[in-house]
């Protein structure tokens, strides 16, 4: 690992252990939450999946087959298979065994 | 044995986690080996970053050489639903007198799930039991981590495609959301904004501008009936 993938694990720790500790060091015992920050902490979390989702898949490229086909049949593996059986850990082992398997049956 | 009661107890209660971060643990440590990295950072990143769906979205930053302000904002955004469970704790955590930076520290979704739920049994030391859980928990992602970091490295196997557990991770947790959430604005606002991103600047640069339309759009429905 070099300097700046160091530098680069050691933010995402510090930033991900300041989220953790900011609720004890900003909010005193019987200071109430800001309405935004409330807000913000229920809505962003659905966005952020949307988000991810569109960042995990932004690799894919339509001139060829290989280029989404096993990314979208596995895909819709995982979301039709969860939303049946809302097994989160099955649906993601079936979705990528699946991509894996395609990916070297499609060329 | 002094909290030997409330070790057991948080062992039995923790059981359903040791599934989930043994196995997820292990498809990281694989996918990180399977990028290029060596088996031991996989258990170091799960010590001290210790945050599940981050860890991956940091595989892929570290791989795209992303900058150090962009995984900071990546990291926030990823993460900032831990600020809620910090809040909902903070009368339960401040009573705690020993290993409460610890407690805080390792908050994680499960852990806040197992805990918010309250003591399971009267008369256990809240501290203990709370630490217990804790403890346990990152102990199960560390060791998942490990294993799949060493299997990755020692195991003669053709991991390529590997990666899409983590698409699979997101696509699950946007499921769960849009199946859940009375409000699916923030979901489509998600989705929508990063598409947007994706057209106008590139796979390479659309984490930045899709977070800064995400919290513009998010700020507008806001006060206009959006509960999540």
């Amino acid at each position: 690992m070099n300097a700046h993938e160091l530098l680069t694990v050691l933010v995402a720790a510090l930033v991900t252990a300041a989220i953790r500790f900011a609720p004890f060091a900003l909010f005193p015992p019987g200071r109430k939450t800001p309405a935004a920050v409330e807000y913000l902490g229920r809505a962003l979390p659905g966005a952020v999946a949307g988000l991810l989702v569109v960042y995990c898949l932004r690799g894919l490229h339509f001139g060829a087959l290989s280029g989404w086909l096993p990314e979208a049949l596995s895909a819709a593996l995982v979301v039709i298979s969860y939303r049946l059986i809302r097994n989160s850990l099955l649906s993601i082992a079936a979705g990528t065994v699946c991509y894996m398997l395609l990916l070297r049956l499609v060329v | 044995m002094k909290g030997s009661r409330e070790l057991r107890t948080a062992a039995v209660k923790t059981v359903p986690v040791a599934a989930g971060y043994l196995v997820m643990g292990f498809g990281f440590g694989v996918l990180l080996v399977a990028r290029g990295y060596p088996a031991l950072y996989a258990p170091l990143m799960a010590l001290f970053v210790y945050a599940g769906s981050m860890q991956f979205v940091l595989i892929d930053l570290l791989a795209g050489g992303a900058g150090l302000i962009e995984t900071a904002l990546m990291t926030f955004f990823v993460n900032a639903r831990h600020l809620f469970y910090g809040l909902s704790m903070l009368d339960e955590y401040r009573r705690v007198k020993r290993g409460r930076g610890y407690l805080i520290f390792s908050l994680t979704d499960e852990t806040y799930s197992l805990l918010s739920s309250g003591l399971p049994e009267e008369g256990l030391d809240a501290g203990r039991y709370y630490l217990g859980v804790s403890a346990l928990d990152q102990g199960y992602w560390v060791l998942g981590c490990l294993l799949g970091g060493l299997a990755g490295e020692a195991l003669p196997f053709d991991f390529r495609g590997i990666e899409f557990s983590m698409t699979a991770l997101f696509l699950v947790t946007l499921t769960d959301q849009w199946m859940k959430a009375r409000d699916r604005r923030p979901a489509a606002i998600g989705l929508g904004c990063a598409l947007a991103s994706l057209l106008l600047f590139g796979p390479g640069q659309l984490i930045l501008p899709a977070m800064a339309m995400i919290l513009i759009l998010l700020l507008f429905i806001r006060g206009k009936g959006a509960e999540a």
